[in-house]
This record gives structure tokens, sequence and C-alpha cells, in this order.
């Protein structure tokens, strides 16, 4: 399956594409693959997440993806 | 310590030991207390019965970090109501350690269209105010005031001041404080204080410290053993440590987030997404400062010894400086709400608020609201840059405008007008986050995100995780909040500590010995619930004799019959939920 991913702010060191920290791009999972695998497989420190969305609704890292899923990745972020 | 009362009708000031009983008041305990006792409820905002109180926080003056906040109360013009606005600022640690725990500026001037200054210094262990003709100040940007009052009194002060936006008289007006680089940019923003300023004929506030005898503690361990695990709460927090996300990216850190969930108010409240979003977001701050300057760009602080450092500057293409501090709710407020995704034109109207007076927030919102009665498209930059002029001038239009969001929508005959007891809503879509909107709907502010900040739980993961889309359990929740904030907003802290204390244990207690170790008293966590419950408790007695009871205490219709994209949810929270907040206080 192939899932639409952002990474914010400090995360997005870790995109395999260059522009603004956020800019999307895909990757193939293998199907039942969870945020978690998500995550490792963008060499991600699992402990520099805070908060995943997966449409728009934030999930726990055990949340299984299905194809066309939007996910967006930040790490912890806080203003007002 | 000293209260300080200045007199606009005769020109004079009474310098008075501050009551007893007053002891442990600060920041918004204190301007609560005294707008509540000494103004009518129901006399006119603009008019000789109210006052402007402006009082430092607990701690403020001390060496607790990030604790330079002022706070200014009055009744408020925009909302009818009671209203504390603070700001961080080197004047709020002067006022402090100069021994000033209220300075509090009463009666009404006797000649219309002159405007007058104080300068406040020592006179031995006592402060001193002496009045300036002030009239040569007004009419004129900020930028070319500032520099003026610093080449006449000298480097070494502070300087509180207004806009042309509040001397005009607008709901939307703030007052000013200045920042560590002597720039007009730190704003007691909301609610329009500044024309309560302005209708006492008081244009400058200037704070000459020098001699001043510093902030009394009574218990020097206590203090410093709460001052240390305080640093060390905001120094290993991810949000607040050095080069972590508040220093690096600013509060526009936020942009993105809130648009993933949904909840990021686009084109006058009619969407949660914005498609501009990453083009306006902290990050494309930060990638754009480094391209313009060459370098890496990190935040600084806005008042002396705050150690997150989240003030931010944003510069032109040649490298040069065009504001400070573009900060999230103004970002959205005049990028996303008008549509607009393009950073220099909103770095520039952000220059312009900060020049005229003006809260970015109600700014942004009433221009979304005459984007939305056609006055010009969304997505205008330049038509948009152009009616901020316009409310600094002072054209009929600009008038309408500087009403604030709920005059435009009167004016334009616009029902989608995203208010609260008057006040414009901020960055926060209520529909795609439920506990925000509760906030905004109960607090005696009017719509306001810092009375109790539920985006915390609901959305960043702070002090556990809360569904932002589920109503359940988020009366209970806001006013928790609500409480806590009004101690805060008291303990001279700013606001943003709370990421750290409300994760870390030590740092929370660290702030409860820093207030225990100045004051001497012995409280609990629980205590600080009880006095920011007091504070509230005040706020709403005052709002109810004004006029402004739970019948106020809710949503625009629209919110509750427009599903918002993309979850396509209405405000659900039903109002006997609302009723509880205070109801249950």
């Amino acid at each position: 399956m192939r899932v639409r991913v952002k990474l914010f702010a400090t995360l997005g060191n870790f995109a395999p594409v260059t522009g603004l920290p956020g800019t999307p791009f895909e990757i193939d999972l293998p199907e039942g693959a969870d945020l978690s695998i998500l995550i490792d497989r963008l060499k991600i420190p699992a402990e520099s997440v805070k908060i995943a969305f997966v449409n728009g609704i934030i999930q726990p890292p055990n949340f299984i993806l299905t194809d066309g899923d939007d996910v967006g990745i930040f790490p912890p972020i806080g203003g007002g | 310590m000293w209260f300080v009362r200045v007199n606009m009708t005769d020109l004079s000031a009474s310098i008075e030991e501050a009551p007893e009983a007053y002891k442990i008041l600060g920041g918004r305990g204190l301007t609560s207390t005294l707008v509540a006792q000494e103004v009518p409820p129901k006399s006119h905002a603009l008019g000789p019965n109210n006052k402007l109180v402006f009082a430092p926080g607990i701690v403020t003056g001390t060496s607790a970090p990030t604790s330079a906040r002022i706070s200014v109360g009055g009744k408020s013009p925009l909302t009818g109501g009671i209203k504390e606005a603070n700001a961080g600022t080197s004047w709020a640690a002067d006022i402090a350690v100069m021994g000033i725990q209220a300075l509090i500026v009463e009666g009404f001037p006797k000649e219309k269209g002159k405007y007058w200054g104080i300068s406040v210094s020592m006179d031995g262990s006592k402060p001193k105010v002496e009045f300036f003709d002030a009239t040569e100040y007004a009419g004129k940007p900020l930028p070319q005031v500032f520099p003026d009052v610093y080449a006449r009194f000298g480097d070494r002060i502070s300087i509180c001041s207004i806009g042309m936006a509040a001397e005009h008289g607008y709901g939307n007006s703030g007052v000013v404080f200045n920042d560590q680089a002597k720039r007009a940019s730190r704003y007691a923003g909301r609610g329009g204080l500044g024309a309560v300023m302005s209708s006492k004929g008081l244009k400058l506030i200037v704070l000459k410290r020098e001699g001043a005898p510093g902030v009394k503690i009574v218990d020097h361990a206590l203090f410093d053993q709460g001052r240390k695990n305080m640093i060390e709460a905001l120094r290993t927090h991810a949000i607040t440590k050095p080069k972590g996300g508040l220093n690096t990216y600013g509060t526009a850190v936020l942009v993105n987030i809130m648009n993933e969930a949904g909840g990021l108010p686009t084109r006058n409240f009619s969407s949660g997404r914005f498609e501009g979003a990453p083009k306006i977001a902290g990050e494309a701050i930060f990638e754009t400062n480094k391209q313009r300057i060459g370098k890496e760009l990190y935040n600084h602080a806005c008042s002396p010894g705050c150690i997150i450092q989240c003030s931010n500057t944003f510069h032109k293409p040649d490298g040069t400086e065009h504001t400070s501090c573009l900060e999230y709710e103004s970002d959205w407020a005049l990028g996303a709400d008008c549509g607009i995704d393009n950073l220099d034109q909103i770095a520039e109207m952000n220059e312009l608020c900060n020049n005229y007076g003006l809260d970015t927030i109600e700014t942004g919102v009433a221009i979304g609201a005459a984007m939305e009665a056609g006055v010009i498209p969304f997505g205008d930059g330049a038509g948009a840059i152009d009616l901020v002029h316009q409310m600094g001038k002072g054209t009929p239009l600009g008038r309408i405008l500087g009403g604030g969001a709920e005059m435009v929508g009167r004016a334009f005959g616009v029902t989608r007008i995203p208010t609260v007891k008057g006040q414009a809503m901020p960055a926060y879509e209520p529909r795609a986050v439920k506990g925000i909107g509760i906030t905004y709907a109960t607090t005696t502010m009017g719509a306001d995100h810092t009375a109790g900040y539920t985006i915390a739980p609901e959305i960043l993961g702070v002090m556990g995780k809360q569904d932002p889309l589920s109503p359940e359990g988020k009366a209970a929740l806001s006013r928790a909040f609500q409480a806590t904030t009004a101690f805060i907003d008291s303990s001279g802290h700013c606001l943003f500590i709370a990421f750290a204390i409300l994760d870390i244990a030590a740092g929370y207690q660290g702030m409860l010995d820093e207030c225990n170790g100045v004051l001497g008293t012995n409280w609990t966590a629980q205590d600080i619930l009880d006095y920011g419950g007091k504070i509230l408790k005040i706020e709403r007695a005052f709002n109810e004799a004004a006029g402004i009871g739970k019948e106020a205490d809710r949503m625009p219709e629209f919110m509750k019959t427009e599903p918002l994209p993309p979850h396509n949810q209405v405000f659900d929270v039903p109002d006997e939920a609302l009723d509880s907040v205070f109801g249950d206080l």
C-alpha cells in the first residue's frame, strides 16, 4: 500500500524530499503496517515523535494504516 | 509596596502604602480586584468612571525566569466587561523593582485633544510622578515616537504607550510596551484598553528605575529552590528548551499542526484547513529568514530574564528586518483567516498593527469579515494592507474596521461573525477543538485562547491527551485551565511556562516555591486553583453586574448550524455544559 506523509518542524530533516518541512511525499508500506512501522522506516527515533495525525485525526503508534492514508507527524511543539 | 494613583482630572498623583489586604495579589489578580472594587460595572468604558490599572506579577522583577509580565486591567470598550491583558516587557520588571504594586490611572481630562505623559522615578525609597505635555507624540506611528522618547529621557528607561488606533477610540486598540531592542512591539493587545488609556488623555508612562530598591523576598532559600526547579523544567522540556520548538520556529510552529487537525480557521471561519498553511508556518518563517540573512536565526527574549525566548524577527528579501514579533495568532489572523499566504504581506500588516497600536487578532478577523462582506476579495494581500492603513488613518471604513469584527458584521450585514462577548476568536476553530470553544464561550474576557488553553491536551499532547472533537469532560477541563491560568497571570510568569510545568511536576512545585518565597505564604497546588477560582468569580460578578451574564456565554449561531470542513462538525457542546463552567466553580 502507499501512504502520503508530511514531516513537520525538526522532523523535516528525515524527509526524503527537499523543500519546507511538511512537504508531502509518498511511501510504500507492507499491508497491515502501523504508524510505528512507518516511523521506523523513515529512521525517525520513536521518542522524537509527539503527535501523529492520520487523515486529520490524532492516532497512537499502533494505529494500522490503509492505502491512501494521509499522515502528518510532529515532534513536541507548542505556542499560542 | 506602593499604590500609585494618577489623577488625569487635575494632573495629580498620590503615592500610598499598598494596603495589607492586597499583599498576596499581583498581576491579573490585582487588576481584576481593583477594577471590580473601583469601577462601576455599568460605567462607560471610555468615560470618567473607568480606570486603567497596571500591576506586575508576584515574582516579576525577581530572578525567576520568564516572569517579566505586566497586567493591564479596566472595563473593556470592546466587550463591555472586565478585561485583563498582559505583556512581557522590561516595563514590567522595572515597575516591580520600583516597589509599585499597582499604578492606577483615574479621572478624566478637562481638555480634549491634549495628551499627557508621566515619568515615574525614585525619590529616595518612594516613587515620584512627574507630568509632561505629550501632545507632540500623538497622531504619529509609534516608530516615530519611541526613539524621541528614548532621546528625551535616556536609554535606561521603559516605555508604555498607545498608538493612533487608541487615539481614535477603537475597541481594537492595545497598550504597547518596549521590547529588549527598544521597539514598540509588546502589546497588552486585546479588548481595547489602549482606547481607555487614550480616553484619560494619557499617551506615555515612562519608568526610570535608577535607585529602585528591588523586589522584597521573604524566604530567599525557598525562592531560590523554586527558581532552580523552574529553570530546570523550562530548559529540559522539548517545547521550551533552547533550540526547542518555540525558540526555533516561534509560536507560528502551530500553523501546520492546527491545519493538520482541521482546526485552523480559514477565510473567516469557513474552513478548518488552509491550503497555504505551509507557506506561512513557523517552519517557513525560519527557512525564509535563513535564506535571506544567510544563517539560521533563533528567536530572542521579549523581556528580561526569559529563557524560553520565542520572540522572532522576520526579514525582508534584502535581509533587513521587516517586523517583530510575527507570532502565531498574528500570522494566522492576517494570513489564513484572510486567505493570504504571502509572508511578506502578512509581515507588513503585522508591522502596521504594531505601528498604529492595533490588536493583530481583532484586526485580522475584522478584515476577514470585511472580505466575507465583499469589501475586498479573500486573498487580496495588497487590499488588506490598505485596510490596515485606513484603520490607522481613521477613514470612515477604517473606523468601522477599528470597531472590531462584530462592528464589521453590523455595518455590512454579515452573519458569520466569529466573536464571543464582542471579541474576535483567536486561531483555533471551536468546531474542531471543543474544549477551546468552551473557553471562548465562558471566559470573562470574551473569546480568548489564553484564558484556558485546552489546546495543550487536545492537540499538543501536553498534560495528557484528549480527543479534540469530543465535548466529553471538556467543561471541567476548561474550568481547571481557566483557574490555573488566572493564577499564572497573577504570578507574573508567561503562560508558556505551562507547557513545561504541566508535564514536569518539579517545575509546578517550582512556581509554588517561588511565590511562597517572595510572599512568605504556604500555598499548595490546591491553593493555586482556589486563588485562580476566586479571581474568576470576581471577574464574573463584575460582568454580571455589567449585564453580561451566562446568557452571553454562547457561541455565534453559525457555529451550531454550519458544519466545518474537513471534519464536518458543528459546535455541539450543550448549553448546560457551558453553564457548568462557572456554575460548578
